[in-house]
């Protein structure tokens, strides 16, 4: 598995993503209107691809990171043991992805 | 100390073995901050993911009184001021491995740090401005 590159793209990905982020935050700050042009861009059919997209990014890269804090405290080097972890990080990113818009959409993000 | 005691004593200063620290020229200081920050950023997801979720579906009204309280104003900050740091951190890396030309890279590293703390003076800004209600 040569998964550190999934690393690197979706902190490239991340690194973009903070415009959203930053538009959003300001919005919030500068009035209704300004908060209603993000809302419209979130609720789109591309919006929401996007944000899907920037969860999954954000959940990858969080566990992948930990695999790396695993390594960096000198544990999990054996092959088996490389593999579990990227495998883990792989799938539990697509579940925690999954499980947060699944609670988004209950709680209302869906309207 | 002699110098019988080591034989193959290296001819560099203190200051000559450390010159330069690496592509960042920075030695294991942004190592450390990456950790950091990393750190800091998976301690704060849950929190997060919570103000977030408690946003859904809200107008400005509402999402203003919300990030303007303070904890959770707290915890944006930190969560922003960790963000802005470690992906600055993290660009310079991918700047390091794969911009050869001394020129260009240089250039993209100055953007990466106008990027980085435009992103992040930007979103404290908001955040200050809706906690003091202004």
């Amino acid at each position: 598995m040569a998964l550190s590159i999934v690393h690197r793209a979706t902190g490239i990905a991340l690194y973009v993503g903070t415009l959203l982020l930053a538009w959003w935050l300001i919005a919030a700050a500068s009035g209704p209107a300004a908060y209603a042009n993000v809302q419209a861009f979130t609720g789109s059919i591309i919006g929401r691809l996007i944000v899907f997209g920037y969860t999954w990014a954000l959940m990858h890269h969080m566990l992948s990171g930990i695999r790396h804090f695993v390594w960096d405290l000198g544990f999990g080097f054996k092959a088996n043991e490389r593999e579990a972890l990227t495998w883990a990080a792989l799938i539990g990113g697509i579940v925690l992805t999954v499980l947060i818009w699944i609670i988004a959409y209950a709680i209302g993000g869906g309207r | 100390m002699s110098s019988t005691d080591t034989p193959k004593r290296s001819m560099r200063t203190p200051l000559g073995r450390v010159r330069n620290l690496g592509a960042a020229h920075s030695g294991t200081s942004d190592f450390w901050r990456q950790r950091l920050t990393g750190v800091a950023m998976t301690l704060l997801m849950i929190p997060v993911l919570v103000i977030i979720m408690m946003l859904l579906g809200r107008n400005q009204a509402g999402a203003a009184q919300i990030l303007g309280s303070l904890p959770i104003a707290v915890i944006m900050l930190l969560f922003i001021i960790a963000s802005a740091w470690h992906m600055k951190i993290g660009m310079q890396e991918v700047i390091n491995d794969y911009v050869h030309n001394e020129k260009l890279k240089l250039v993209s590293m100055m953007l990466n740090n106008f990027f980085s703390i435009a992103v992040a003076l930007a979103s404290i800004y908001a955040i200050l401005k809706l906690s003091s209600g202004v």
